[in-house]
């Protein structure tokens, strides 16, 4: 029981960081854009949290800043494929290869120290008092619980609410969303935006609860498998929950079978995530051969009103 | 009211204009279009691109509370300035170049490799590899030996992206990525452990090779024979691409991929040639990197070539002379990075400047098929 519960305890925890990025991975390619720049947002949102906190000391500062970020980037993304078309790929390895160059150049001062302990832990003295479960809810901290409403949230505002319509509508086929009088350059900014704030949280989170050492690409990869994971989630939030979580807990297995004293040398346990993504994808591309894969139809389409498919 | 009506305007693009009535009074106005007939982007675009990059990563640079044009001075004298700047530029090119021209023969038919890093790896292990299982093969022999290793190794790891797009539909921007991080383990897994150099003091790497293994340098600079390699490999990507049918057949594929599959063209196999080909080159980039500067295979032996190699790529706009000239660029830029660690700035100055170089590209490129039009 120790084992189980020791192992959801670090499957949330390396599995928030993930979520929040697969979160926002989900809103923006809901409306059509593909995002592939977050390994880039996720490192500007690490390392603006860490000058920021070690700056000011404040969590409130922190996030703000890391929001500012975002936006900033998410902004330039947005001008880039949605208002010049530009090739969206392209785009995303672009604003991955910036964020990585720029964090590692902001960060050279204070890379390798320490940072201090930031997101307080939630105290929820009903919740805690459940077998079992309620342990596990007294251990987790404000961000995480930020995640689990997040989760709730957007699935409520995709699958309930006629935003969350209009927004399906321009993901599948923008013209007719067009038609029906959705902006839908103005929401794709603002879709595209929202979704680089949760990326950018998910950055901050990686370095103020996971590992509170800013180090130079320090998230070696989780962005590229979040791209992963809104695959696997099949674009749907509260599917993108359980799969972060199944990451997460890969991520510390590695670590697990180390403590335990296997001789695999940690580097063969350190690939299990990475291997485990491609054997996934490939299983979902056997199993869905013959069925739509649940993506968005126009994703990667830029969308120009007066050209005709 | 206004009423729509297609016009097909003198480029042969057909658009939609809102024709006004004739009561209304008559005003100049003026609309941004694309030119849909237009490929490519105009020549211009990647020396305002990168002008526009030392601009805005000065900004950050004075930020940081140095003035830019004394550090951009510094990494341009250090890279392009000095004999010895220089001959470490064109060792710098040697990695970029082959690397680039691999990632840029699959982006010619849209297989998105960002996976020469892996690649490179691959090679590099591979190379090593047969140093260290046949160190006592003649020495005319172990140089060719290592070159089919690694170009073999490289291949393969391309192979594992290309199966997985082909047959099970997986994007090959995913897959190369997570082999990057794989290669880059077992490359440390090697380093570390059983290739580590047992009178190395424990420095994570390989014994030195010897001097048969290592290739002939040009003088007593570092400049090796990779240098060669990719100009051989620079001139006969140019010829295949334009005179072979192959080539066609890739350009048609790149150019238009519905139509290229109607005119019986097998896209499939293309890619998983392409990808054998793209992660040949990365991994023979390794192999020289080894053999010629190195000598050696040790932690941290890449500072970042395969995900330098796609800006490369891009810069050239695929094309082979072009190539050349932005390897030797981004050569000139890793060398220049280095050389401002002596007044005390971070050495990822260059890679800021990479990204960003690659942000006001795209942009570039997409505004330049732009065109303003007055409409009467």
């Amino acid at each position: 029981m120790e084992i189980v519960y020791q192992m959801l305890l670090a499957a949330i925890s390396s599995g928030t960081p993930l979520l929040f990025a697969t979160l926002g991975g989900i809103l923006i390619e809901r409306s059509g854009i593909i995002q592939l720049g977050a390994e880039g947002l996720m490192l500007m949102g690490a390392v603006t949290a860490c000058l920021t906190y070690l700056q000011t000391g404040s969590l409130g500062i922190t996030l703000l800043a890391v929001c500012g970020i975002s936006i900033l980037l998410g902004g330039i993304h947005a001008f880039l494929s949605v208002s010049l078309r530009a090739n969206q790929i392209v785009c995303g390895l672009a604003m991955t290869l910036f964020g990585a160059g720029l964090s590692a150049y902001l960060g050279k001062p204070v890379s390798g120290l320490p940072v201090p302990r930031a997101v307080p832990k939630v105290d929820m003295p009903w919740l805690e008092s459940v077998p079992f479960v309620g342990r596990i809810f007294a251990q987790l901290d404000l961000l995480t619980w930020f995640s689990f409403v997040l989760v709730i949230a957007l699935h409520l505002f995709i699958h309930r609410t006629s935003w969350g319509l209009h927004l399906r509508a321009m993901g599948d086929n923008p013209a007719t969303a067009d038609v029906m009088g959705i902006h839908v350059q103005a929401f794709r900014y603002g879709y595209i935006i929202v979704g680089s704030i949760l990326i950018g949280l998910a950055g901050a989170d990686l370095l103020l609860v996971y590992s509170p050492t800013w180090t130079e690409g320090m998230t070696t990869g989780r962005g590229w498998i979040a791209v992963a994971l809104v695959i696997f989630a099949r674009w749907n939030p509260i599917r993108a929950l359980f799969c972060a979580y199944f990451f997460g807990a890969l991520d510390m297995l590695g670590f697990r079978i180390q403590l335990i004293g296997s001789d695999i040398p940690s580097y063969f346990l350190k690939m299990i995530p990475y291997v485990v993504t491609i054997l996934v994808l490939m299983f979902l591309g056997w199993r869905n051969r013959n069925k739509p894969s649940g993506s968005p139809e126009s994703l990667g389409l830029p969308y120009i009103r007066e050209q005709r498919f | 009211m206004s009423e729509q009506k297609p016009v097909l305007n003198k480029a042969g693009t057909i658009s939609i204009e809102a024709t006004q009535q004739a009561s209304r009074p008559k005003r100049r106005s003026y609309r941004i279009e694309i030119d849909s007939t237009k490929n490519g982007s105009s020549w211009w675009i990647p020396f305002v691109s990168v002008l526009l990059a030392l601009i805005v990563c000065g900004i950050f640079i004075a930020a940081n509370g140095m003035n830019p044009f004394p550090v951009y001075k510094k990494m341009f004298t250090g890279a392009f300035g000095t004999s010895y700047g220089l001959t470490e530029t064109l060792v710098k090119t040697i990695p970029l170049l082959l690397c680039g021209l691999g990632v840029a023969i699959a982006y010619r038919i849209s297989v998105w490799n960002i996976g020469a890093e892996g690649q490179f790896a691959a090679g590099a292990m591979a190379a090593t590899a047969v140093t260290i299982y046949f160190p006592t093969m003649p020495g005319l022999l172990i140089i060719p030996t290592m070159i089919v290793f690694s170009i073999v190794a490289g291949g393969i790891w391309g192979l594992l992206t290309a199966i997985p797009r082909t047959y099970f539909q997986v994007n090959e921007l995913v897959t190369s990525l997570m082999l990057n991080y794989v290669a880059l383990l077992a490359m440390d897994y090697f380093v570390f452990g059983p290739w580590k150099d047992p009178k190395g003091m424990n420095f994570p790497g390989t014994p030195m090779f010897t001097e048969a293994q290592s290739l002939p340098v040009l003088g007593d600079t570092r400049l090796h024979l990779g240098l060669l390699f990719g100009i051989i490999a620079i001139v006969l990507y140019g010829f295949f691409i334009k005179y072979t049918r192959w080539g066609y057949e890739l350009r048609l594929i790149g150019a238009n991929p519905e139509a290229a599959k109607n005119a019986g063209i097998r896209i499939s196999r293309h890619i998983l040639l392409v990808m054998l080909i793209s992660g040949g080159l990365a991994g023979l980039a390794g192999m020289a990197e080894v053999s010629g500067v190195t000598h050696r295979l040790m932690y941290g032996i890449s500072p970042g070539y395969g995900y330098t190699a796609i800006i490369v790529a891009w810069l050239a706009k695929l094309h082979p002379i072009g190539l050349v000239v932005s390897a030797f660029l981004f050569g000139g830029l890793i060398v220049g990075g280095y050389s401002v660690q002596t007044i005390g700035l971070p050495s990822s100055i260059s890679e800021m400047l990479q990204g960003a170089i690659l942000f006001f590209l795209i942009a570039g490129g997409t505004l330049s098929k732009f065109r303003l039009r007055r409409i009467r």
